[in-house]
């Protein structure tokens, strides 16, 4: 067995890459592998910091899903170790959302961690993915067709309207042009998870194909590998011939199953990945046992789009959210549930001005998480917890709304009931202000004659 | 030859958003045995999905047998996109629930 990427690199030209955590911030790096991996003589630390996982809140309020801390944390350590080992680091989708309000909080905290740690002056990068909506509905009027996603229709003028914030998804470009204007640290907004780690191998000439790939299989860390364990690092080397992935948490190994298991992750389809200029096509991918921890991949084929188009993603606010929450133990009641929904709710449409305000009622013990697509819904458990979620445009109407839905609930009136002192059990007889409702308005592409144009770049310093 | 639930064939059984509007499901065995024998079996095909989730054909998007990984793989469009309210599996990992209780008919790896 050849000896392992970990303690060798390969004879030939290659571009080693570290990668500690598959959504920065989200939850924090696990520093045992990291360790590791950064002994391994890695050219690059990279991580994605994003996701559209956490809901079309996060992008719609323009704020983060995790605390700042867990933020700075990673940071923290991502930065100490490049600069310690003089490689740049490299961020993509700052903040999970990737707006620009992240890529400045990043920026931000960098700035602080490098004066507080006193780190020499280096270079620090930064690209925003922002459209604004007047910018869109400009190229929309002078005829850019915005072709809708996964079947969605075209866009429309009225959702845009509906519309708070819009990010598109930039491909390598941002990051070889800050690469090539020096960066030490680049901080990226909204971006294709593969971009991060493909923009680096394209720069010194690596074919396309493999730094896609490349960056497929790493973009997660160490959801590659096997036994499951998040967070920890996984370290990949690119040649002009192959990639190859290894686990650096000692329990941990890339196996084929494990790689190729992960290279359909969260994709409608294992065969292709789509980015801004082309997609990879898998199909023929190779996965071979490289050493015990090691996987080596061979094959991915590179298709550069006849069209330049960037995935678009926006999302809107429905309004203001109050949450109630109630349980249910009578037989009866839960036989006929439906119906004391039902009651609830048209006591809503009684007591409320008609329409501008919604109720949603989530039955857990019966359908809650899969709706309409739950087998077993016609067989509901002992006991039901409903989640009352009324939505409204002033959080006056929504607490109002909400406190109908929940406590009529309690009043519904079931023709053979046995018992007449309440329908429903309450957990709190109150109310809960909740963050707003948003909903995901844009998930369209924009065809674009550069693919720079959306994303400017800013080269400025840190450090003392 | 017992029929036996696919939870105790399968090595991974997951569901995970692919993008905002779909869900995709991973089925994937450890070994080529299982894996040949489950597909084979035809209790997984377009026409189970559809009747576990009760749902038209129209709504799968994709449905593939991945070799490398030996892995069945199958994505649905969502009802409305992930956390839209009323959603309540923002990231979609619990779809896959109902997969688990399959069952497949004998003459799998452990019934020779």
């Amino acid at each position: 067995m050849p000896v392992s990427i970990q303690q060798r690199r390969s004879a030939e030209p290659s571009l080693r890459i570290v990668c500690p955590n598959g959504h920065l911030g989200f939850a924090p790096i696990k520093p045992g592998s990291f360790a590791i991996g950064c002994a391994a003589e890695p050219d690059l630390i990279c991580a994605d910091s994003g996701s559209c996982d956490v809901g079309p809140g996060p992008l719609g309020a323009d704020v983060s899903s995790s605390p700042r801390q867990w933020q700075v944390q990673d940071l923290e350590a991502m930065l100490l170790a490049a600069r310690r080992l003089g490689v740049p680091m490299i961020i993509g989708s700052a903040g999970d959302t990737g707006s620009n309000s992240r890529v400045d909080l990043f920026v931000e905290i960098i700035r602080d961690l490098a004066r507080k740690h006193r780190l020499a002056k280096f270079r620090l990068g930064h690209f925003y993915s922002e459209i604004a909506k007047d910018e869109l509905r400009r190229r929309m009027a002078a005829g850019a067709a915005i072709e809708g996603l996964d079947e969605r229709a075209a866009l429309d003028l009225a959702t845009l309207d509906a519309t708070d914030r819009i990010v598109a998804v930039a491909g390598v470009h941002p990051y070889i042009k800050l690469l090539d204007a020096g960066a030490d640290v680049i901080i990226g907004g909204r971006s294709s998870d593969c971009a991060i780690f493909a923009a680096p191998a394209i720069r010194r000439g690596f074919p396309p194909a493999l730094a896609y790939f490349y960056g497929k299989i790493l973009e997660c860390a160490s959801f590659c590998a096997e036994p499951y364990a998040a967070k920890e690092s996984v370290l990949g080397e690119i040649t002009m011939d192959d990639v190859k992935v290894t686990a650096m948490l000692p329990e941990q190994r890339c196996t084929i199953a494990s790689v190729a298991g992960h290279a359909m992750y969260e994709r409608a389809n294992p065969f292709y990945e789509h980015f801004l200029g082309g997609h990879i096509d898998m199909r023929d991918c190779r996965y071979e046992q490289y050493d015990e921890r090691t996987v080596r991949i061979t094959g991915p084929r590179y298709v550069a789009a006849e069209e330049l188009r960037v995935k678009l993603e926006g999302s809107g606010k429905i309004g203001e959210r109050y949450v109630g929450i109630v349980g249910v133990r009578d037989p009866y009641t839960i036989a006929h549930i439906d119906e004391v929904i039902a009651w609830a709710r048209r006591q809503a449409e009684e007591q409320l001005p008609a329409g501008g305000w919604e109720l949603h009622f989530t039955v857990y013990g019966r359908n809650a998480i899969l709706g309409e697509l739950e087998p077993l819904k016609a067989s509901p458990a002992h006991e039901l917890g409903i989640v009352v979620q009324a939505i409204a445009p002033t959080r006056e109407l929504a607490e109002e709304a909400c406190m109908i839905g929940t406590r009529q609930m309690f009043y519904a009136r079931l023709p053979a009931v046995k018992g007449t002192a309440g329908g429903i059990a309450f957990l709190l007889d109150e109310v809960m202000p909740a963050s707003p409702a948003y909903r995901w308005t844009i998930n369209h592409t924009l065809p674009l004659a550069d693919p720079l144009e959306l994303f400017p770049t800013f080269v400025t310093e840190a450090g003392v | 030859m017992a029929s036996r639930p696919l939870s105790e064939i399968a090595k991974t059984i997951r569901s995970k958003n692919a993008g905002v509007d779909r869900i995709t499901f991973d089925v994937i065995f450890a070994d080529r045995t299982a894996y040949d024998h489950v597909r084979h079996s035809g209790v997984l095909s377009r026409a189970a999905v559809c009747q576990v989730f009760g749902i038209e054909d129209a709504c799968i998007t994709d449905y593939v047998e991945f070799d490398p990984a030996l892995a069945i793989k199958f994505t649905i469009r969502r009802t409305s996109p992930s956390g839209s309210p009323g959603d309540a599996d923002i990231f979609g990992s619990q779809h896959s629930g109902p997969l688990l209780g399959i069952m497949v008919p004998g003459e799998g790896p452990d019934d020779r």
